[in-house]
């Protein structure tokens, strides 16, 4: 009965395809993800990983294959229906409103989320905008321009708008990328804190994932490669073959 | 004072100055200002899908026109009085924008500017064709007894200059705070975030094809409502304003007054209209005069007038 709990993956796809004319950037490739848990998506570059994210969540419509979330199939949803459905996204190249303030950011993405729950008062919108910015440390900040701030601060936004979503499952697509050795550090504590929520992360740094990740999934030429616990990882002689290079 | 009181203060004074305007203004500007404030409101609803949700479309005399030829073939054939056709124009305007937007809106950029101008073209040259009904050019001219608004206990005739005025300024204070409480909402924030960002949107939640649409139908509607209360005010309909021209003047208009901002319509009409009417009465070249005007204001303003207010003076301006 105990194993009946754990059948549903929160996240699961079967044969999920892209191609670009001749080239197999995602090649049937059935995953599936457990609530709760932080996964990294880890591979060279051209793996697959940004699109098979992007196939996961929307962005771009998937050659073959179908996407469930908790069992429903959400293959037909266009993107902005998976985001409400609990898919949130945050981009690999920092995407925010750099005219609007910090808050204000935030804001729009707690606010289409309040709106869906019909409690959109001025007060709660306001006060879940600002949990958001406190979770990532950016509080201070808030009145700012967000077009002002240092980049490692506008990579916090970003993630502070997929937090205010409340999400089922989060995605962050390169999160680290450009960040300083200090950012990192309280990027991992960030992502520890979080919790409740399901994470899947494509990360370079073996630091990160190492640190955050429950389990790595490696991709390599749109399949998958090898999945598993971090130390079965490391131990994998086809991950290191691939991936981190046959020196080590 | 917190921002929204000033915004609203602020707005209140416009209005109280234009209800002043009415009894210290000659006759010849009473007229001219009259004219100004009901195309000030056709700017509005322009600078609504242009200025706010960044839809440059270049068809907006169609929602114009639909209003005005709503509200004037109304009149003319059916003998329908004022306030059912007012409503006819609106209808019009709004089942025109929700076909063209639900067309249009698959295409963006350059191409979504094409796509409204060909729209706009063939319901101009649609005017044209049924000339029987709508004497193309040279237009309907709309008998005074079917003009009359009935209210409770009052008929206003908006051939009474005075009457005329007051009815045009009636219909922008409306609009002006329906727009000020539009831009303010929350439906206003996303449309200018799916200016600034639309793909961020989309990953956000936010159907962004129904944003705009809805933005598109609002304007459309607040485009319709001035060319049905031209019609009505000033009792003429004729194809010329469903020409390209219309759907420059608004765009010119709200770029002058500035883009996104709520009062910027106003300016920017009010001042296109002296500016010919001034240089006029000194050239017979006042098109060129009003021509490097217009240019020396776009390098020096390029946010318009309202929008260098805003980011010099006024932060606060919505």
């Amino acid at each position: 009965m105990a194993a009946m709990a754990t059948v549903m993956p929160l996240l699961a796809t079967q044969g999920l395809s892209r191609f670009f004319g001749g080239l197999k950037a995602v090649d049937h490739v059935d995953f599936s993800l457990s609530k709760g848990e932080v996964r990294a998506l880890i591979g060279p570059n051209g793996a697959g990983k940004t699109t098979l994210v992007s196939l996961i969540c929307g962005r771009i419509p998937a050659s073959s294959g179908r996407v469930f979330l908790e069992g429903r199939d959400i293959s037909r949803l266009p993107a902005h229906k998976r985001v409400r459905a609990g898919i949130a996204y945050t981009f690999q190249i920092t995407s925010i409103f750099a005219n609007l303030s910090v808050l204000d950011n935030v804001a729009l993405a707690a606010q289409r989320r309040l709106s869906d729950e019909q409690s959109s008062s001025h007060r709660s919108l306001e006060q879940n905008s600002r949990e958001a910015l406190e979770q990532v440390g950016l509080a201070p900040y808030a009145q700012m321009r967000a077009g002002n701030l240092s980049y490692g601060h506008q990579r916090l936004v970003e993630i502070a708008m997929g937090l205010a979503l409340k999400p089922r499952l989060l995605i962050l697509d390169e999160p680290t990328q450009g960040l300083s050795d200090g950012e990192i550090e309280s990027f991992i504590a960030l992502i520890g804190k979080i919790g409740a929520a399901t994470v899947l992360l494509i990360e370079h740094n073996m630091d990160v994932v190492m640190a955050l990740a429950h389990r790595i999934t490696v991709m390599d030429q749109g399949h998958i490669l090898a999945e598993g616990t971090p130390d079965e990882i490391r131990a994998n002689g086809d991950v290191q073959r691939a991936y981190l290079g046959s020196s080590s | 004072m917190t921002s929204t009181a000033k915004a609203v203060s602020l707005h209140l004074c416009i209005i109280v100055v234009l209800f002043a305007l009415n009894f210290l203004l000659p006759e010849y500007h009473r007229g001219i200002l009259s004219r100004v404030m009901v195309l000030s409101v056709f700017a509005m609803g322009y600078n609504l899908a242009f200025g706010y949700a960044g839809l440059l479309s270049l068809g907006h005399a169609m929602f114009f026109a639909a209003g005005l030829y709503g509200a004037g073939l109304t009149i003319y054939h059916l003998g329908w009085s004022a306030w059912p056709a007012l409503a006819a124009g609106l209808g019009a305007g709004a089942i025109l924008a929700l076909v063209a937007g639900f067309l249009a809106l698959r295409t963006r950029g350059v191409a979504f500017m094409i796509v409204t101008l060909m729209f706009a073209q063939a319901f101009y040259l649609a005017t044209l064709y049924f000339t029987t009904y709508t004497r193309g050019e040279e237009g309907l001219v709309l008998p005074q007894s079917a003009r009359n608004l009935s209210f409770p206990g009052a008929n206003l005739d908006p051939t009474v200059p005075a009457t005329r005025y007051m009815l045009a300024l009636a219909l922008l204070t409306v609009i002006l705070f329906l727009l000020l409480f539009l831009v303010r909402s929350s439906f206003g924030r996303a449309l200018v975030a799916v200016r600034e960002n639309e793909e961020r949107m989309r990953m956000l939640g936010y159907d962004v094809f129904a944003n705009k649409l809805a933005a598109l139908v609002v304007s459309g509607v607040i485009c319709a409502a001035a060319g049905a209360a031209y019609a009505i005010l000033f009792g003429y309909a004729g194809a010329g304003f469903a020409s390209i021209q219309y759907s420059i003047l608004p765009l010119l208009w709200v770029l002058l007054g500035g883009a996104a901002t709520t009062l910027g319509p106003i300016v920017g009409t009010l001042f296109m209209f002296y500016a010919v009417d001034v240089t006029s009465s000194y050239t017979n070249a006042y098109m060129l005069v009003v021509g490097i005007a217009l240019i020396l204001l776009v390098l020096y303003f390029p946010k318009g007038i309202a929008g260098a207010v805003r980011a010099r003076w006024l932060p606060w301006l919505p």
